[in-house]
């Protein structure tokens, strides 16, 4: 009798690991794209703050195309496009790019809201002491207007984790991507999804838990 | 010495500061009094460079604040300055509140700094706060708060802007007190108020201020015994 081809195999604690391993991607590519963004976002969010009229103009305008066409397309816009501008960009780096930039266009207003939230009397009291632009900037509205806004930069953070999946479309094999992976070959997708899930779950819960701390000690 | 020639200030159109001449010298308290609106805050802060002037001229110690080369920054260490709100900083504690100014622009040690915040709020009577949050104090300990982050800089003059105005009545004494604890050891003051009673007893010289004018300067007893302007006879009746 002819051997049979066997196609599927059943779920391995082997395959745990390529999901460890895999979530582990996801978190790289997420704190990478989200710290970059961050810095981006907050330069682009005092832009937005100081240059008023002529930043309302140019750069308020481009971060609004990225904050609205949906990240997918983004993504598979600057992957294909990349090469014909002469940048071959692997797929975690077309990631990276356009998570960084995402995330950016996100941040840019919440940070412009966090030093509108600081106020100008308070900034004049520390000009009168003598601090400069920047250190008052640094000093006054960074820890002030931060923490105004540190619930919606979470919030902005998490989001961003879980889009990290969408890279996935590019061949990043990230905690999606690998879940696609094996429901193939296990074809036990209902079991690979709760997985999935649950290691996205144990990526965020420790982060917003530690923000709640966070908010409850500066509430004090 | 403080002082201020043909100063004018325009917000837009309007006219705040109409060609203030005025002179203070060191060890000197001078209050400036008038209705809301009469530009004495403008003053305040023409003098300290937070408001730019469309003419005339403020100097400091023969240095012109308004000047394109001058370092403002370094200028400001010399003018405390406390405002109607008191502006502290909510995220640091009364201690580091104080002490931050001279660690980041004076640059001292983390510990100096600390030493001299400390001594300073012992100097305006929260020397038992030093720990304590901004949210948690009152009004009035919040405005000494202020006072001491203003002398932790050591400046040669102290600008009070309505510093009891936003109080609630009872205590506003406190910070009058502090005000005049600081006037008795010689710091040159000038303050804008609506405390005539703080104008009148602790004041070297009173300088009335009708619609961006400076109407009146003279001794206490003379502004408030003997006033020469319609003006101010006026602005004295209605406030007592």
């Amino acid at each position: 009798m002819e051997p049979t081809l066997k196609f599927f195999s059943g779920f391995a604690p082997n395959d745990l690991w390529f999901m460890g391993e895999a979530a582990l991607r996801t978190l790289w590519i997420s704190v990478l794209s989200i710290s970059l963004g961050t810095v981006l976002g907050t330069l682009f969010g005092w832009m937005l703050y100081e240059g008023r009229r002529a930043a309302a103009l140019t750069l308020a305008p481009v971060l609004d195309v990225f904050r609205s066409v949906p990240l997918i397309i983004q993504l598979v816009l600057f992957y294909n496009f990349a090469p014909i501008m002469g940048l071959n960009l692997d797929p975690f780096a077309s990631g990276t790019v356009i998570l960084t930039v995402y995330t950016a266009a996100l941040v840019a207003n919440v940070a412009r809201g966090g030093i509108e939230a600081v106020g100008a009397p308070i900034r004049r009291a520390a000009r009168s002491l003598g601090m400069s632009y920047w250190r008052d900037l640094r000093h006054v509205v960074l820890p002030i207007g931060g923490r105004a806004v540190f619930p919606s930069w979470v919030g902005v953070a998490l989001g961003v984790m879980k889009d990290s999946a969408l890279v996935s479309v590019l061949g990043y094999v990230e905690l999606l991507k690998a879940s696609q992976i094996l429901i193939t070959r296990t074809q036990e997708p209902f079991l690979i999804l709760a997985l999935a899930g649950a290691f996205y779950f144990a990526l965020s819960y420790p982060v917003s838990r530690y923000a709640t701390h966070l908010e409850n000690r500066w509430a004090q | 010495m403080i002082s201020i020639r043909d100063l004018h200030k325009y917000f837009g159109a309007l006219h705040v500061l109409k060609g203030i001449d005025l002179d203070v010298q060191k060890g000197e308290v001078l209050s400036v009094i008038g209705a809301s609106g009469s530009g004495k805050s403008t003053l305040l802060y023409c003098i300290n460079g937070l408001e730019m002037i469309q003419d005339g001229a403020v100097t400091v110690d023969g240095t012109d604040v308004h000047a394109k080369g001058t370092d403002i920054n370094k200028l400001r260490q010399k003018l405390g300055m406390v405002f109607q709100q008191w502006n502290s900083f909510p995220h640091l504690t009364a201690l580091e509140n104080v002490a931050l100014a001279p660690r980041i622009v004076k640059c001292k040690s983390k510990a100096e700094a600390r030493e001299i915040a400390a001594k300073q709020l012992q100097h305006v009577g929260l020397g038992e706060k030093l720990n304590v949050y901004p949210s948690a104090l009152s009004g009035g300990q919040q405005q000494r708060l202020a006072i001491a982050r203003a002398l932790a800089m050591e400046p040669e003059y102290m600008l009070f802007d309505e510093a009891t105005s936003a109080l609630d009545p009872e205590l506003v004494g406190e910070v009058l007190d502090t005000m005049r604890l600081l006037a008795d050891e010689g710091m040159t003051m000038i303050c804008v108020t609506h405390e005539m009673g703080f104008a009148r007893d602790v004041s070297d010289r009173v300088a009335f201020f009708h619609q961006g004018v400076m109407e009146e300067i003279g001794p206490p007893a003379q502004i408030f015994g003997d006033a020469r302007s319609e003006h101010t006879r006026k602005f004295l009746a209605n406030v007592r």
